[in-house]
């Protein structure tokens, strides 16, 4: 009964979305007030329905209620509760009404946070948002419904995959899907925006808020992948170059040109079509992603034509949200006004420049993902792209990226002068230069080329942005006048930026330093690497809650003797899905990662066992975890907020967004 | 099963108190040579795993097979030949430089080349039109009069 609630629930929201597609851009193109009032309503109802939706599917999940194909294909009664809950969004027809939950979510949200926007304009947004909800929710409907009864009822379910069990992918999805769904707002305000025919800083500045959190979520999504990726994988990787890694990289890459177009357009009334552009281009990369993702053709192109109706479907709905908003925007663009001059040396060609790098890293990683695919579907050969390309291909194109985000802050806009750049950044370039060499000396002894230009690099990002933060400082006499007056988007930017650095100094070490090996090992037996000494000091065989497991306990202890840490690797045999999974042991650090993982056996005690050392590892996702942190901080910057308090004070039931950015 | 052979005689040799490489090497150049090339061949069973990460028995042959040539001093080349022969392209997670790969490996390039042509371009342009000596406030006026029509192909309007 619940199931068919939660199915009942699906269709009804896929009408909600029909007409919340319909009513409110008809109400604002035709100035029809009570179709444009429809738009809340209707978003809001939009949400409970997949609330209810979603409820039942947990529930269903919660109670082990096998009969629901969905259920019985991915989980089980001895899994968890938790896991359970998380298995929810473990497969793909769940996954998507997770997708449709968080999209109407975001649609919500719009509603309770835009009392700023005029009416006209919040129901054209509204009903680009239906539009994309109705498409989902037709595909859940059509071609994936997780509410499909099992007749007979199965006795136990087929478990959740093991490699999800687990905590890192409970958090994973959501994290990840809250960031490609939220480029939907940003994509909706384009189009809108685009309809309306006004694209101006008032435009710039309602979306910029919405699409730095989506940046964020992803940033924190992609940040996780690469964690799970790290600790469940056994591989003592951060980064696999994998086409579902890239499949979130590239929204996230687009995404980062996108948030500094936005902060051209609304300071400066530049870009604007290129900005609306690039919206479209994150989204539609989003898009890209579910095709290639839930398509099943990254698996196997012949798998792909072999059931084609799933991935047909996206492709189809991928072309007409393309062609639709290119079509629009083809038909708006020409009507759009300048705006302000800049000369080629200026922080508005600098970003401009930015943009452009950022556009051709996701070509690249584009090319990477889909060249082996289409060469396999015309039948031109199997060839693979894998890290040697990427990591050849992605400095060269980054490195200049990180060079001008250095000087970009501390050029003005309009027009800068060569000399004044020069003057102001010669002593941290010597400082970046000098400074980045001594250390990589100092810590490790040794440096190779790639060594010296990531430090360099990260040094020089850092410099930079602290210095562009004392500029401002000095400006206001005071410790405390002067730190305040400086507004959270801008330490959101020198926070953000600062990531950047530590990032680069987290990649770079990882992959000069780090050191591994393969062993067979036997108890009693120990290695040393990376100035510590592993010693392999038993074997047992543990029971879990739904697996055994061989599990090994490895004493680490340093050059002095002290004991480190006492690792415990895993092989697990999950009972249901019984491929063996590697649970890898670590004892994290700020300056270094111990890194243990057992392969296999080799008879008797023996095992194959791979230790790791890698320095600096963590810097990665702190870095990230840096750039997400400073993306909140700009998008609680109080001029979003005060122009809402203003607004409503004006209170302009039925406005022009052109008019209101004369306010 | 000489590896295994290998093995034990190095177990005797060395104290048993420490553990042994699975694969083993005469020289420290071998071995950067084995884990370089191993981490870009695909591990062709798996999912998208390298030769060196994979615990295939695939991944296993492979990287015997590997070892095995770089002891009989083949070159990293000899060791990509024989296996491309063996198992096409697909093998190598470096996609060689072929007619259908041109694309992977210049196209970014010739992209950010055609993105700084355009830029220039367009700033260019942009910029020359006030410049022939009319005042800012009657450029102004003329803008508003054409609607700002100059504007209109730039990328940056």
């Amino acid at each position: 009964m619940i199931p068919e609630l939660g199915h009942f629930a699906l269709i009804l929201a896929l009408f909600v979305a029909i007409i919340q597609a319909i009513m409110p851009i008809a109400g604002a193109a035709r100035g029809h007030l009570a179709w444009i009032g429809m738009a809340r309503p209707l978003a809001r109802a939009q949400f409970g329905l997949l609330l209810l939706s979603f409820a039942a599917l947990t529930w269903a999940f919660i109670q082990s209620d096998f009969s629901v194909a969905y259920v019985a294909n991915n989980s089980n009664s001895a899994l968890p509760w938790y896991y359970r809950v998380s298995a929810v969004w473990g497969a793909h027809e769940g996954s998507l009404v997770f997708w449709m939950l968080m999209m109407s979510g975001w649609g919500f949200a719009v509603t309770l946070f835009s009392r700023s926007l005029p009416e006209q304009f919040l129901a054209r947004v509204i009903g680009v948002m239906g539009f994309i909800s109705a498409g989902f929710l037709l595909f859940i409907l059509l071609t994936s419904n997780p509410f499909d009864r099992l007749v007979p009822a199965a006795l136990e379910g087929r478990d959740l995959n093991p490699l999800l069990q687990d905590v890192g992918l409970i958090l994973h999805p959501p994290l990840l899907y809250m960031g490609y769904v939220g480029f939907s707002v940003a994509f909706s305000f384009a189009v809108a925006a685009l309809l309306g025919g006004h694209l101006d800083a008032a435009w710039a500045r309602w979306s910029r808020p919405w699409t730095t959190v989506a940046w964020l979520f992803l940033t924190l999504g992609n940040v996780l992948g690469s964690w799970w990726a790290y600790y469940e994988l056994g591989w003592g990787g951060w980064w696999f170059w994998d086409p579902v890694e890239n499949s979130s990289f590239m929204p996230w890459l687009v995404g980062t040109a996108l948030i500094h177009s936005l902060a051209v357009t609304e300071k400066r009334a530049a870009f604007k079509s290129w900005t609306v552009l690039l919206a479209i281009l994150t989204f539609s990369l989003s898009l890209l992603g579910t095709f290639l993702v839930r398509s099943g053709v990254l698996v196997s192109v012949h798998a792909f034509a072999n059931d084609p109706a799933r991935g047909v479907f996206i492709l189809t709905f991928l072309g007409v949200v393309v062609g639709a908003s290119l079509l629009i925007y083809a038909w708006r663009a020409p009507n759009i006004k300048g705006g302000g001059r800049f000369d080629l040396l200026s922080r508005e060609t600098l970003l401009l420049l930015n943009n452009i790098i950022l556009v051709v890293a996701t070509a690249t990683v584009l090319l990477g993902t889909l060249t082996p695919l289409l060469l396999d579907a015309l039948k031109l050969g199997k060839i693979s792209v894998g890290p040697p390309y990427y990591n050849f291909m992605f400095p060269l194109v980054m490195i200049p990226l990180v060079v001008l985000m250095g000087i970009g802050p501390l050029t003005r806009w309009g027009s800068a002068s060569v000399g004044e750049l020069a003057q102001r950044l010669r002593y941290t370039i010597i400082i970046a230069v000098i400074g980045g060499v001594a250390i990589t000396w100092l810590l490790f002894g040794k440096a190779s080329v790639m060594v010296i230009i990531g430090s360099v690099l990260a040094l020089w990002v850092i410099l930079t942005s602290l210095q562009s933060l004392w500029r401002r400082l000095r400006q206001r006499d005071g410790a405390i006048a002067a730190l305040s007056a400086v507004p959270a988007a801008f330490y959101g930017m020198t926070l953000a930026h600062i990531g950047v650095g530590v990032l680069i100094i987290g990649v770079t070490y990882t992959s000069a330093f780090s050191s591994e090996k393969d062993l067979r090992m036997v108890p009693g037996q120990s290695h040393e690497l990376g100035g510590y000494s592993f010693r392999f000091a038993s074997i047992e065989k543990i029971t879990g809650p739904n697996y055994t497991a061989q599990r090994a306990q490895v004493e680490v202890t340093n050059s002095s003797g002290e004991q480190v840490a006492i690792l415990t690797p895993e092989k697990r045999i999950y009972r249901v899905q019984t491929s063996p999974m590697t649970e890898a042991a670590i004892d994290g650090g700020l300056f270094r990662d111990l890194y243990v993982a057992l392969s296999e056996p080799l008879g008797g005690d023996a095992w194959a066992v791979r230790l790791y050392h890698k320095p600096f590892l963590r810097w990665i996702w702190l870095g990230a975890l840096m750039m997400a942190f400073g993306g909140l901080l700009a998008a609680s910057d109080r001029r979003y907020r005060i122009d809402v308090k203003q607004k409503r004070t004006h209170a302009e039931p039925i406005n022009d967004p052109a008019l209101a950015a004369q306010q | 099963m000489g590896r295994f052979g290998l093995l034990f005689l190095c177990g005797l040799m060395f104290s048993t108190a420490f553990a042994q490489p699975l694969v083993t090497f005469d020289n420290v150049e071998y071995e950067a040579r084995f884990k370089a090339l191993t981490e870009e061949l695909r591990c062709l069973v798996c999912q998208n795993q390298s030769v060196a990460e994979s615990n295939a028995d695939l991944a296993k042959d492979i990287r015997n097979q590997v070892a095995d040539m770089i002891r009989q001093g083949d070159s990293d080349e000899a060791v990509i030949d024989y296996l491309v022969a063996r198992y096409g392209d697909f093998v190598l997670y470096r996609p060689p430089l072929k007619k259908q790969t041109l694309i992977l490996w210049f196209g970014p390039g010739l992209l950010l080349v055609f993105g700084l042509v355009i830029t220039v371009v367009l700033i260019k342009r942009r910029n020359r039109a006030p410049s022939i000596s009319v005042p800012p406030s009657a450029m102004d006026r003329v803008e508003t009069l054409l609607g700002g029509e100059e504007n209109d192909q730039g990328i940056e309007s």
